[in-house]
């Protein structure tokens, strides 16, 4: 079984965590012995932080709205939807008229990105995440 | 924080307020239990008698919403008995004397009446964090969700430097981070107002740098809070959002108005790893990939940066938020291309002076470092304001205590409070996925006081009708006296009780942080 060193996503302790890996399932987790806050030890949910990541409930492919309800689309079909969609709301509102919502869960790159998206390319300011919730 | 996690448990004074840290922040309370067991003094500001709350040496249990009120008469008392530090006041901070002058005219028989707790507690508080020579203070949202939220970060803060107690190891105020990342998204920018490193997006000089890094002419307008693009403030309604890896139809207040706001978008696009409430209204959803399927970094509560591995590819069809990011800018028409996440913090570092000197290679051979770090020699800050705040000096603010947006009435007797328990996490959208964490808690309980249960003729474990005057829930009742008589307490991970159908929308003018700590309600028997 493979043991890949990462960090846990439950709060903001940042708890080192090496998640155990067995013919491609992440099938469980446990504490890093001497990361300086883990220190051999994790909560409840650090134990079971592996179990989300293979639910069944865990979305497989992109979905579109189609006639009101959500079908599943290929990526092609999805980004474009999305950009074209983004990009007239922008033409016909202005850029103001849209608004980004990043993450907290998301790495810090990705964060970086999601920013630069929302500045350099729609052009806004309105970019905001659940920090104060 | 402004100190490192391990700091806590060598500090003599630990002063924790609005924060239950046994069920959300475990390493912090461990490390505060262990400081404890070396002979540490524990006090706890809390409405809840909490597990931390149950063992500290003295518990000031404020009525929700009177941080300030107490905080003005510990911090009187400290200057009555000449327990203030003069020197450090005198050196390193200003506007003294208006908090001083406030301080006199307090009348202490009107703080005790509006916080509820007795004078010769809060003094006595007030003289062991005085008196020690490493206090520390953490507290967490039970402190900023309120209207008057950053006045109440600032009476700590004023406590805090009034005492001298900054700026050195096992001494500062440290507000726990709730989420995993949180730091890390703020300090990247994902916030109207600043580009990453907090660097002003109204600064001509921070534009520039950055137009210059991008090729484009960027906006310097602050944007949006999350607040006003959910609920439709500012200037006319959101028209098309894109939503990452959130679920504000649960988290927002007064969600009602969340649901439509977003079915009256013209374009919704969510990119998320399940179907949560929130993406069941969008146009596109995106799968994304876990944080077990991707590399990069998070940034923890003591501003430790440090990496997250993938340990497996990308499940089925899904990709990276990153990968999902870089796709959307090429077909808008920015070129955006990145080799590896690793190139990505690259270019953070170049434009962020805080997290300049933290690339992935020094990383990974290490248990990350903690900004600021400026250069590829710098070892990273452990604790911060060392001889001088960022701002230069101390800036004291005098606030006074302030009602919240809703009391209770004969219609509405009861205060509710949200939070969280140890098993779950936020709306719930990953931790419900466990079975091992759904055997331990599956629904959402509301904490009652055994009094209030009485003159209700409710039972443990019945169902009951919880309502404000924004809406109504049913889920059951849990008689315990961690509340106080006329308090109530509840969770907001169950979809099944949304709890933020009953919750006020009243926010902080500043931080924009809505008042989840004080909502007047009311419980029903149901028949």
């Amino acid at each position: 079984m493979d043991a890949v060193l990462s960090t846990c996503v439950y709060c903001g302790c940042g708890c080192g965590c090496y998640l155990h890996v067995q013919e491609g399932r992440v099938v469980g987790s446990s504490p890093s012995r001497n990361h300086p806050v883990s220190r051999n030890n994790i909560c409840l949910k650090g134990w079971h932080l592996h179990e989300m990541v293979h639910s069944p409930d865990r979305l497989t492919s992109p979905l579109v709205r189609k006639g009101g309800r959500l079908v599943k689309a290929g990526w092609e079909e999805a980004l474009d939807r999305a950009a074209s969609g983004l990009k007239k709301c922008m033409t016909k509102h202005g850029s103001e008229a849209l608004g980004v919502l990043s993450s907290a869960k998301c790495t810090n790159e990705e964060n970086f990105l999601i920013q630069k998206l929302t500045r350099a390319v729609l052009g806004t300011n309105n970019i905001d995440h659940c920090a104060r919730l | 924080m402004t100190n490192s996690i391990n700091e806590i448990e060598n500090s003599e004074v630990l002063l924790v307020a609005g924060s239950n840290t046994t069920e959300a922040h475990p390493q912090v309370a461990r490390r505060i239990y262990d400081a404890v067991d070396r002979g540490a003094k524990l006090i706890v500001i809390d409405p809840r008698r909490t597990k931390l709350a149950s063992r500290a040496h003295i518990h000031l249990d404020i009525r929700p919403g009177t941080d300030i009120a107490l905080l003005n008469g510990m911090m009187r008392a400290i200057l009555d008995d000449n327990l203030a530090d003069d020197l450090f006041v005198e050196m390193r901070t200003e506007n003294f004397y208006a908090l001083r002058d406030m301080l006199y005219r307090l009348d202490l028989a009107e703080v005790a009446a509006v916080t509820g707790v007795d004078q010769r507690l809060w003094q006595q508080a007030a003289r062991l964090y005085a008196r020690a020579r490493k206090s520390v203070i953490c507290y967490c949202l039970g402190v900023t969700q309120h209207i008057c939220g950053t006045n109440n970060v600032q009476a700590y803060a004023n406590l805090a430097m009034l005492t001298g107690k900054v700026e050195k190891e096992h001494c500062g105020v440290d507000p726990l981070r709730g989420q995993n990342n949180v730091q890390g998204a703020c300090d990247m920018g994902a916030l109207p107002g600043v580009f990453p490193g907090y660097q002003p997006v109204s600064d001509p000089k921070a534009r520039a740098k950055f137009e210059q890094a991008w090729g484009v002419r960027l906006p310097a307008k602050p944007g949006r809070t999350l607040l006003d693009m959910t609920h439709g403030g500012g200037n006319g309604p959101v028209r098309g959002m894109f939503i990452v890896g959130e679920n504000p139809l649960l988290s927002d207040p007064t969600m009602d108005k969340v649901r439509e706001t977003m079915e009256n978008l013209d374009i919704l696009v969510v990119a998320d790893i399940f179907l949560s409430e929130t993406a069941q209204l969008a146009d596109v959803v995106l799968p994304a990939a876990s944080f077990a399927e991707k590399t990069g970094t998070f940034t923890n509560s003591e501003r430790r940066v440090q990496m997250v591995r993938a340990a497996i590819p990308p499940l089925a069809e899904s990709r990276t938020d990153a990968e999902i990011v870089i796709a959307l800018a090429n077909r808008l028409g920015y070129s955006m291309h990145y080799q590896s996440t690793a190139e990505i913090m690259e270019e953070i570092a170049l434009l962020t002076p805080i997290y300049g000197g933290i690339y992935h290679d020094r990383l990974e051979e290490s248990w990350g470092l903690q900004w600021p770090c400026f250069d590829r020699a710098h070892p990273g800050t452990p604790f911060l304001h060392k001889y001088m705040f960022t701002r230069g000096k101390g800036h004291f603010v005098p606030a006074d205590h302030q009602r919240p947006a809703e009391s209770v009435d004969e219609d509405y007797p009861l205060l509710l409070m949200t939070g969280r328990i140890y098993h779950h996490y936020h709306t719930g959208t990953m931790t419900r996925k466990s079975a091992a964490l759904n055997r331990e808690c599956n629904e959402a309980v509301l904490e009652i006081n055994p009094a209030d249960a009485r003159a209700l003729a409710v039972r443990n474990g019945e169902r009951v009708r919880l309502a404000s005057r924004r809406g109504a829930i049913e889920l059951k009742a849990g008689i315990t006296e961690r509340v106080a008589p006329g308090m109530l307490y509840t969770t907001f991970h169950f979809a099944e009780a949304p709890i933020n159908r009953l919750t006020v929308a009243d926010r902080d003018p500043g931080s924009q942080c809505p008042e989840y700590k004080v909502c007047a309600a009311k419980v029903e028997k149901l028949t």
